[in-house]
């Protein structure tokens, strides 16, 4: 076989990988019991989903929909009881967890430092991973951070406290840690959830901007209807533990359904963009 | 961004040489009897050439024979203490955790008396004999903290004034215990009430120096190489997993070292408390938080607080002596309480 095909098939094998499936949720169910000898208290019904690099995919539902536990499941903090999780052909679960924190970055609702350290510092935590635990943070590990930081609009954070910054603030430098990973995938839960309407959306617009340029998977757990609406590529909705309807917004949000899943009357109207817009109906 | 380098390290170490170099000075010349400094440095020269023969003098003798052994035994202890306080305040995420306020010296002390009640009834050579205690204050520590650790446990999270309640609790039904053997056994053994306090007066054999130094770089090389690990511990166990730390391995191996440092040091100087706590709390201030930093400056300034808190042990009473463990207490409680006061405001 000549050198030139095998180019071709090379550059045929890079066009694929980029269209094709990085993560693969796999009829994967879970359930929470105290006592093993009793019934579960909360179970997580079979569900399976797909998503591309650069898509956003949002999971969405009530609380104790168990959207938290499917995000768990996914991190690979959670054991499936059934069914399995694939990142790009790998099991999730049965990765050493220095592997799994190269390709999966979680972001979560509170982080809590016991004493006290300056965001770059914290940053550079994202880059553990990719080194030995004796090493010595290089060059290009400082490069990265400094990047992480500047892409979520947060460079002039660099040198301060992160106990005296505020939400808002803090929630990027988390963001930048998880960047600094340079992970395939990541996992935000309810990352909006302290957060000012402007910083909630400042959040957001930096983590489609960063979806599309670095090609991360995003899967976002959030009971914000229209954040997701506006930002998601696909939604799975949760109720109860079970995925009731996966999609994009426009063919999730029916007025009917997500009424019952909230349990509150509610309207759904269509913009001009094509994204749904969902108006709370309180006290009628 | 000033990350740490290798270069900034070992010029903090440097530091805390020199001036752990000037406190074994002061500590080499004061004492019930005073040396001139002329006198000290011939005498360590001697030493240090293999010329020991040739000090002939009762002050080379007491420089050689006491003070010096004392010295090392505080170096050495200080250093376990202080690296094992640093683990606990890392592992279990309580900037308050320290061998003597978790129980775990109790549980060291108290494994120790049980080997030597045990030793005489046992047909062992006398090297292992050596050893026994020491082993004995391992098991203790080991077990100790294991149950703490428990204790301390509230729905799968470790609840920091749970765990702090249940060292204190744990420390008192252990020591209880002790005094109840003590009072129960006769003889040699009686002597124990003072090492309890905390005391470096009794040298051990020259092959217990050897087990208590080896010991005390394996255990600190082994929590060494999981400092980065550490560092990300203190956001919480999940946290630290997702950023791929191996908690499982980390706890078990820190667990471990950590309570071989105390069982080594409870097992030759009784329960000297708040070592742990004082000097990392310092170490954090002087150096920053980074347990690749924090480790090694925390084992140098353990090491320059017990010689300097021995050495005023020593003096202040002159001619007779104070239990060093009081002196640390002295200056540890306060301290104690400053940080949790702080902590609830």
């Amino acid at each position: 076989m000549s050198g030139g095909s095998s180019h071709a098939r090379h550059l045929a094998e890079a066009g694929r990988l980029a269209n094709e499936i990085r993560l693969s949720v796999e009829q994967v169910s879970y359930a929470y019991s105290a006592n093993p000898a009793q019934a579960p208290l909360f179970t997580l019904e079979a569900t399976s989903f797909q998503a591309r690099p650069g898509e956003i995919v949002a999971i969405l539902g009530p609380n104790a929909s168990g959207k938290s536990t499917l995000l768990k499941l996914i991190a690979g903090a959670l054991h499936p009881l059934s069914g399995r999780i694939l990142l790009n052909g790998f099991v999730t679960h049965t990765l050493a967890p220095r592997i799994r924190a190269q390709r999966i970055a979680v972001v979560q609702q509170e982080s809590r430092l016991l004493f006290p350290a300056r965001a770059w510092e914290f940053v550079l935590q994202g880059r553990h991973a990719h080194g030995r635990s004796l090493r010595f943070e290089s060059e290009r590990d400082v490069m990265i951070a400094k990047n992480a930081l500047a892409q979520v609009g947060a460079a002039s954070l660099s040198d301060r406290w992160m106990d005296q910054i505020s939400g808002g603030e803090k929630q990027r430098v988390i963001l930048a840690r998880a960047l600094a990973q340079q992970p395939l995938l990541l996992l935000l839960d309810e990352p909006t959830l302290h957060l000012d309407i402007a910083a909630q959306v400042d959040l957001l617009d930096a983590l489609r901007r960063l979806a599309a340029q670095n090609r991360y998977t995003v899967v976002v757990v959030t009971h914000e209807l229209n954040l997701a609406a506006e930002y998601a590529d696909q939604v799975v909705l949760m109720h109860r533990g079970r995925c009731l309807r996966l999609g994009p917004p426009a063919s999730v949000y029916r007025r009917e359904l997500l009424e019952q899943v909230f349990q509150t009357p509610l309207s759904v109207e269509f913009g001009a963009s094509g994204r749904p817009r969902v108006t709370v109906l309180a006290g009628t | 961004m000033r990350p740490l380098t290798l270069h900034r390290l070992l010029l903090q170490c440097l530091l805390l040489l020199v001036i752990l170099f000037f406190v074994v000075i002061l500590a080499l010349k004061f004492g019930a009897v005073p040396v001139s400094l002329y006198a000290l440095g011939r005498d360590l020269l001697r030493v240090l050439f293999g010329q020991s023969s040739g000090i002939s003098s009762d002050y080379g003798l007491i420089i050689v024979n006491i003070r010096l052994p004392r010295i090392l035994l505080g170096i050495i202890v200080g250093a376990s203490l202080s690296v094992a306080g640093t683990s606990f305040q890392a592992l279990l995420r309580n900037p308050l955790a320290d061998p003597y306020v978790l129980g775990v010296s109790s549980g060291a002390a108290l494994g120790a008396i049980l080997a030597l009640i045990a030793e005489p009834h046992l047909t062992i050579s006398p090297v292992f004999a050596a050893l026994l205690t020491p082993l004995g204050a391992f098991l203790g520590a080991a077990a100790t903290i294991t149950a703490v650790y428990f204790l301390g446990r509230r729905q799968g999270q470790i609840d920091s004034s749970t765990l702090l309640l249940g060292g204190v609790i744990t420390a008192s039904f252990l020591s209880a215990i002790i005094m109840f053997l003590m009072n129960t056994l006769t003889g040699n053994l009686r002597g124990l009430a003072y090492w309890l306090m905390g005391d470096l007066s009794t040298s051990p054999q020259k092959s217990v120096y050897w087990f208590l130094g080896i010991g005390f770089l394996a255990a600190t090389g082994a929590i060494y190489t999981t400092a980065g690990d550490l560092n990300l511990l203190l956001a919480g166990e999940k946290e630290a997993m997702h950023l791929g730390v191996d908690v499982p391995r980390v706890r078990l191996v820190v667990y471990i070292a950590a309570s071989l440092l105390t069982g080594l040091a409870v097992s030759v100087s009784g329960a000297i408390g708040y070592v742990g706590l004082i000097v990392p709390h310092a170490m954090r201030l002087l150096f920053g938080s980074d347990h690749r930093t924090l480790l090694p400056t925390a084992a140098l300034g353990g090491a320059i607080a017990v010689v300097f808190a021995d050495t005023l042990a020593r003096t202040v009473v002159a001619p007779a002596e104070l239990a060093v463990g009081a002196v640390t207490a002295i200056a540890g409680a306060p301290l104690f309480i400053y940080l949790l006061r702080r902590r609830m405001a």
